[in-house]
């Protein structure tokens, strides 16, 4: 049988092979964290402390601001040194609590529960809303909003994205792993909570490893079904994956809830199992520093609030002259303007690209119309023409050519052989213009 | 620690890796594959074949660069499109063009000039043509000087053959005498498919050999630099046309249906080149497949067409240029449908989810 797959799509070399067998280790717990108060999708939140105040670990230090919005915990046990506007990793200023740790590594008091299963779905929703789950894979969106789909959007079915497509990025696949009977937990929680029998979980066919893992852990229950997917960038996207495993196509514009479906992440769903279980916030989650610029590529479970430039040291930092250095994967990630950033709850990796390897975009050549873009969109969209109507100040033509059902997955970019930053053509028509 | 301080850190947009391909390996590759029928042309027509090919190559970088520096725009002739160009050109004409006497030199020189600054430059260069330039060109020449155009050196391959004899190209023996005499001239039937196979026939320089033209065109397969699409619509609509409508009774002259000899349409005039590397040309072609499909029916049709009821014992050129116009409004009406979308009033069967109103 062929592997579930979807339309369009590209192969990067995936780079795994760098970090892939680092088995996930604790980083360094650093002197002094700086959190962010926003540092998911929604409302940022309202601090909770004053500056020289005592929090413990897991102590609750900003409450949510909306509906969509998370709370967040300290990440050490320390004094709150600092309370201001602290740069994020894309290089805005942030309302950011600064904890001085005092190296007690003291617990707040967590609440455990080994018979998390017999809790109501609206108890088990508490519990990962208090806990400050937002989506690990990048896009930080609060996990609680997801699992309150509107009534008249009625849930079928789980979906883990344990794709991991983006080249170089291993996090997903080491907590696969490693911890597969706890990401099965989290996956059955989440359909608990949605009153849902069927759970799919969608892994690239080239971690094989991940994919015995998780069959092995998932063996005992009937309703859960491990996908092998075709390896194919962007595979891991919210559409792809959920065509690649139901076969259901979500609307264009639309939700995944639209076609009866949820996503989580593979490290959304550990952090769901540990916040119900063991009443556990997320102060830590897996960051995999990788690349041909760095000296020993990691994966490390490291606390909210660390700098990246102490991961960079942690991991015997940069070699080969240091030319960009990336919050995510390849394709999607963002450059860093600096490496004393925070990691935050959507960070899923720290790549280095070596200066000799990175890829200038000033100079680009004119569209010759190959076509290659127009034939690997997975959104079957135009490319080609979103960039150059959008090169030629066109924008409102644009939305004739569905500019903004594209998320920017990069993959026109990627094979362009003019080497047109069509993304970033993308995004300015997306800003000249409104849906 | 070897930490680097903040102001050298690059930041750029996302992707942050790309693919190797380049539009230069692109062009480059797509000359290379022309390489086994300029051989071949070398092979038949001698050394004039190669001078004129030649002379057209020279006079269309050189075009390009004067244009660009005249313009002081940004020099582009290393990226292998002006060389195409040229070399398309090239290939696309009668090696009795190599001529002092009368004096043709000139001929392949405005040729280029025609095709590299008038229709490529001056519509705002590489990826703005709206015609194939070296077709332009030609059609350019074949208007200006249709004797000198239509004059067909005999392929003697003999290497220094400088005074070859005039002759007619197979397809203006089809069309002025018919099939009988054309197989005549060759022999037998299955002669004249051996010849016009190899290119052991009168004809431009690059065109006459379907075998050469066959491997440069499974490379650009091969390299996926042309997918299937335009040649086998093309093709295909001409093999079935010309079999539809190209028969005639030998006797009256009168048209019979069912009758007509495909191979000889297929590998004789410039049908193999058209259909491989020039109805494919990525700027002047619709850009989505399934429209490449309707542009290659179109080529192949208006091409039959011209050949069978035209003027011209040849249409390849004109078949091409003509849909070249069609090409952006192709693209248009067979626009991409976005990921997801319904057809209109059918319900999405696939999911098994009904279309909610948002």
């Amino acid at each position: 049988m062929s592997a579930m797959t979807f339309k369009g799509g590209i192969h990067p070399p995936d780079k795994k092979e760098l970090a892939k067998d680092s088995p996930i280790k604790e980083a360094r717990i650093p002197q002094r964290v700086v959190i962010p108060l926003s540092q998911h999708v929604g409302a940022p939140c309202k601090s909770l402390v004053s500056i020289n105040q005592e929090v413990k670990k897991g102590e609750l230090i900003g409450e949510p601001g909306g509906f969509v919005s998370s709370p967040v915990h300290a990440s050490v046990s320390g004094k709150v040194v600092a309370i201001g506007e602290f740069p994020n990793a894309m290089g805005r200023m942030v309302t950011s609590v600064v904890i001085e740790n005092d190296g007690k590594e003291e617990w707040t008091s967590l609440k455990d529960n080994p018979d998390y299963l017999k809790l109501s779905a609206d108890e088990l929703k508490e519990k990962i809303k208090t806990a400050g789950i937002v989506g690990l894979g990048g896009a930080a969106f609060p996990t609680v909003v997801k699992l309150t789909p509107p009534k008249e959007k009625p849930i079928d079915a789980v979906i883990i994205n344990g794709a991991e497509c983006e080249p170089y990025l291993t996090a997903d696949y080491r907590l696969m792993v490693e911890k597969p009977a706890e990401i099965i937990e989290g996956l059955k929680i989440l359909m608990k909570i949605l009153g849902v029998s069927k759970g799919f979980v969608g892994i690239e066919d080239n971690k094989p490893e991940a994919i015995k893992q998780m069959k092995e852990a998932a063996k005992a229950e009937s309703g859960i079904e491990v996908c092998a997917l075709e390896v194919k960038y962007p595979q891991g996207a919210e559409k792809m994956l959920i065509k690649a495993t139901t076969g259901r196509k979500v609307p264009p514009r639309g939700l995944p809830m639209d076609v009866r479906v949820v996503v989580q992440n593979v490290g959304t769903a550990l952090a769901v199992y540990e916040a119900v279980r063991f009443g556990k916030p997320l102060i830590e989650r897996v960051v995999t520093v990788t690349g041909e610029g760095i000296n020993n590529p990691s994966n490390l479970m490291v606390r909210i609030g660390s700098l990246v430039s102490e991961l960079i040291e942690e991991c015997g930092g940069f070699k080969n002259g240091v030319g960009k250095v990336i919050s995510g994967g390849p394709m999607m990630g963002f450059a860093l303007p600096s490496l004393d950033v925070p990691v935050t709850k959507g960070t899923s990796g720290i790549l280095v690209i070596p200066e000799e390897d990175v890829i200038h975009a000033e100079d680009f050549e004119p569209c010759i119309r190959c076509g290659r873009c127009i034939d690997i969109c997975p959104m079957g969209l135009m490319p080609s023409m979103l960039s150059i109507l959008s090169e030629k100040g066109r924008y409102e033509e644009t939305k004739e050519y569905d500019l903004f059902d594209c998320f920017e997955c990069g993959s026109c970019a990627f094979v362009c052989p003019s080497k047109r930053p069509i993304v970033q053509f993308i995004r300015l028509a997306k800003s000249m213009t409104k849906p | 620690m070897a930490v680097k301080k903040e102001h050298e850190l690059i930041v750029t947009v996302s992707p942050h890796i790309r693919d190797e391909e380049t539009t230069s390996r692109i062009m480059w590759t797509v000359n290379l594959s022309l390489l086994p029928a300029m051989a071949m042309g070398a092979y038949f027509f001698g050394p004039r074949a190669v001078f004129v090919t030649a002379l057209c190559i020279i006079s269309a970088v050189l075009s390009e660069y004067f244009y660009q520096k005249t313009l002081k725009k940004k020099i582009t002739i290393t990226d292998g499109s002006a060389f195409l160009t040229g070399l398309l050109l090239g290939i696309n004409l009668p090696s009795s063009l190599w001529s002092f006497n009368p004096f043709l030199i000139h001929v392949p020189i405005i040729g280029s000039f025609v095709a590299v600054v008038i229709t490529k430059q001056l519509f705002g260069g590489l990826g703005y043509n709206i015609f194939n330039p070296a077709l332009i060109g030609r059609a350019f020449l074949m208007i200006s000087w249709p004797k000198a155009m239509s004059t067909w050196s005999e392929p003697t391959a003999a290497f220094l053959a400088f005074d070859a004899k005039t002759t007619a190209t197979p397809l203006s023996i089809l069309k002025e005498e018919g099939l009988g005499k054309l197989i005549e001239v060759f022999g037998d039937k299955m002669n004249l498919y051996k010849e016009l196979f190899v290119g052991h026939r009168a004809g431009s320089i690059g065109e006459t050999s379907a075998l050469a033209l066959l491997i440069g065109a499974a490379f650009l397969l091969y390299k996926r630099y042309v997918t299937w699409h335009i040649p086998v619509s093309f093709l295909g609509t001409a093999a079935l046309l010309a079999w539809v409508f190209g028969g005639k009774d030998l006797h009256t002259g009168k048209m019979l249906f069912f009758a007509g000899d495909p191979i000889i349409h297929l590998i004789s005039g410039g049908m193999l080149l058209g259909a491989f590397f020039m109805a494919t040309d990525y700027v002047t072609c619709p850009s989505v497949r399934k429209g490449q499909i309707i542009f290659g029916i179109g080529c192949g049709a208006l091409t039959v067409l011209i050949r069978l009821k035209g003027a011209y014992p040849e249409g390849v050129m004109f078949a091409i240029l003509l849909m070249n116009c069609f090409a952006p409004i192709i693209d248009r009406g067979f626009k991409t449908k976005v990921f997801g979308a319904l057809n209109p009033g059918r319900k999405n069967i696939s999911n098994g989810v009904k279309e909610t109103k948002r």
